[in-house]
């Protein structure tokens, strides 16, 4: 049998340093400016609703935003999750580069997909994004 | 008169559901004409058994080894190649009418082309896309984000909810089944068959070809997605056939004992999937357990089925009588096929996966050529694969097919054609790993098994295809076939293509 959850990972490695990448993606209100398929954000608080380019609503409730530890936690609430947690981690590889991680946790299982699924081309956009404006 | 080319594509479609292969249920007479007046190919082989792969061979000629989509739910790279773009630069119109899949449709960010065009009109963005400069795109059903779905929500909103959801509240393939048999992905659809997409598909591209000027060059793929799962053709059209009386295939022995004894003696996978304890790709609904089908389930589907067959074959029907009123009919190359088959009850099994065999893998193909060309009918016995059609058009259109493409030009007769085909199987999906190489070649399909989750990469399956053409018999560990075998695995390794680097990323489930 799949699993009823699943939690699926995407990771890229940034040629520029971990501060400089956090100062965007600590950003709740940046990430459509890197995450494909965004095109609206308003953040209020811990909430935060992002509207797809399918004109999708998704409220989301952030959950850690760690400058110290550059980790940065969110939950989606739809009536198609049960349970979700993805989480951001900008990891400082001490050589002036840094790797970025998207982990999505989800139930259904085939949430965790989808997010990741989109998570990893919105990390290619950022890391593009990124060093080309380095 | 320019030259015409119709590129028909089916989904999931058995080499034996047409009656020029010996199809004994479902009446395809306008395809059988086809055969008659051109090449029918007996052993047509997919270079993937899962949809977006192998449609992404069809387009681009390519293994997917190269092409990169690796497996479902992984997008075929924008800068993949497109035999369409070779013939809409030399001057051809070029359309894509039904389903495409080169992308994914679990698409919530609407990242994909073909899903954002759909929300907006029938002309990519840039005037052409993957080659096609007109799209209108369906899948199975009223669900999703294509043309179709939109159309029907917008038309006939009512007949939405006729129609089998294709997934459950977790979103994964359906299990849930219905009609008489209560075998999955099965419903009574009171759809009117006007409404129904195999219908829709061929009005679209007649619609598209009434556009046309007399005098142009054209590529149309029309690409329907029956007769692939769910099975729920209009109820109106299951009076054709009475599934009480539909016989059940060679390949699904009524014993239980029978067919697990078979089963068993392949790689392990097999008996786990059937037994229900892994299901190792997305494509198979994750709640069945194959162990429950039951002989009239076999017998509702495979009427269902035949059913779905008769209607694309009756589209197509309608399609051909649209270029023959435009005077078109005798410029016009038709090649018939499929993405990959379907297990239809064999060993006991539905639906598709990591299993290469010929219920997956043979295929119907059918090339006629423009009558105008004067090629004489044939049938071909060797090996043929779908990474040969896009040279095989290139041809046709009278260019000269790129170095990119890794098949060959169709025979048209007896004695050439490739060597060897190959087809391969990878899906990394919420911790199972597994990975398959096959190849075929005279007369012979051997599987090797690359180390996963679930295979440490000894196993392997050999078939002898004239003395065992239901693949019951696996003779990889039968001594006196080591010799064959080790010069097939040989053969398999050392022709491997080459992979795209980075390998791209699984982005959806489909």
């Amino acid at each position: 049998m799949t699993p009823r959850r699943a939690s699926v990972r995407r990771e890229v490695r940034i040629a520029r340093p971990a501060d400089v990448v956090w100062s965007l993606v600590g950003d709740p209100a940046r990430v459509a400016e890197w995450f494909p398929g965004i095109e609206k954000v308003t953040v209020d608080g811990d909430s935060r609703t992002v509207t797809t380019a399918a004109g999708l609503p998704l409220q989301e409730q952030i959950v850690t935003n760690d400058p110290l530890q550059r980790r940065f936690q969110y939950r989606l609430s739809t009536p198609a999750i049960r349970d979700h947690l993805s989480t951001l981690d900008v990891f400082d590889l001490g050589d002036g580069t840094c790797l970025v991680s998207y982990a999505a946790d989800a139930e259904p299982a085939t949430m965790a997909l989808v997010i990741a699924g989109a998570a990893g081309a919105a990390l290619q956009q950022l890391r593009s994004l990124v060093e080309s404006a380095g | 008169m320019g030259r015409k080319i119709l590129l028909v594509t089916t989904d999931q479609q058995r080499y034996d559901t047409l009656g020029c292969n010996g199809g004994i249920l479902a009446r395809t007479p306008v395809a059988d004409r086809l055969a008659e007046q051109g090449i029918r190919y007996e052993r047509a082989v997919p270079q993937s058994v899962v949809c977006m792969p192998s449609r992404s061979t069809i387009l681009t000629g390519q293994h997917p080894a190269t092409h990169g989509v690796w497996m479902n739910g992984v997008p075929l790279p924008a800068d993949a190649p497109s035999f369409a773009e070779l013939l809409r630069t030399a001057g051809y119109r070029t359309a894509l009418v039904g389903k495409s899949h080169f992308e994914p449709f679990f698409d919530p960010f609407m990242r994909f082309p073909d899903n954002a065009l759909s929300a907006r009109g029938t002309t990519p963005a840039g005037g052409s896309h993957r080659g096609f400069e007109h799209m209108e795109l369906a899948t199975h059903g009223a669900q999703g984000l294509l043309h179709y779905s939109r159309w029907l929500r917008s038309e006939h909103p009512e007949a939405v909810s006729m129609f089998y959801p294709t997934v459950d509240r977790e979103l994964r393939v359906n299990a849930a089944g219905g009609g008489d048999t209560g075998a999955p992905q099965v419903q009574a659809n009171p759809v009117p068959r006007e409404w129904y997409h195999t219908d829709w598909v061929a009005d679209r591209t007649i619609a598209w070809l009434e556009s046309l000027d007399a005098g142009e060059d054209w590529f149309c793929w029309m690409s329907f997605p029956d007769p692939h799962h769910p099975w729920d053709p209009p109820q109106s059209e299951m009076t054709r056939i009475d599934w009480r009386h539909v016989p059940l295939p060679d390949g699904f022995p009524e014993s239980r004992l029978q067919r697990e004894t078979i089963i068993d003696a392949k790689p392990r996978h097999w008996r786990l999937w059937y037994e229900g304890s892994l299901v190792s790709n997305y494509e198979a609904p994750a709640e069945w357990v194959p162990a429950s089908l039951t002989a009239d389930q076999v017998r509702e589907v495979n009427a269902r089925n035949a059913v779905e067959c008769e209607l694309i074959d009756e589209a197509l029907g309608r399609v051909l009588g649209a270029v023959s009123a435009r005077g078109w009919a005798d410029d016009l190359d038709v090649i018939f096929t499929t993405d990959h088959g379907e297990f239809q009850g064999d060993f006991g099994l539905l639906f598709k996966g990591p299993y290469h065999v010929d219920a997956l893998m043979r295929l119907p193909l059918i090339w006629r050529p423009a009558p105008s060309r004067r090629i004489p009918p044939a049938v071909v016995d060797s090996p043929v694969g779908l990474i040969d059609v896009a040279p095989t058009i290139c041809e046709v259109a009278g260019l000269e097919p790129p170095g990119w493409m890794q098949g060959q030009a169709l025979p048209t007769g007896v004695g050439a054609g490739p060597e060897r085909v190959l087809t391969a199987w990878d899906s990394e999906l919420f911790g199972v790993a597994v990975h398959l190489r096959t190849i075929t070649r005279d007369g012979w399909v051997c599987t090797t098994y690359l180390p996963g989750t679930v295979h440490d990469g000894r196993e392997g399956e050999l078939y002898d295809l004239a003395d065992d053409p239901l693949q019951q018999v696996n003779l990889w560990d039968d001594p006196a076939r080591r010799s064959i075998r080790d010069d097939l695995v040989t053969d398999l390794l050392d022709a491997q293509p080459p992979s795209r680097r980075p390998r791209p990323d699984l982005e959806a489930p489909v």
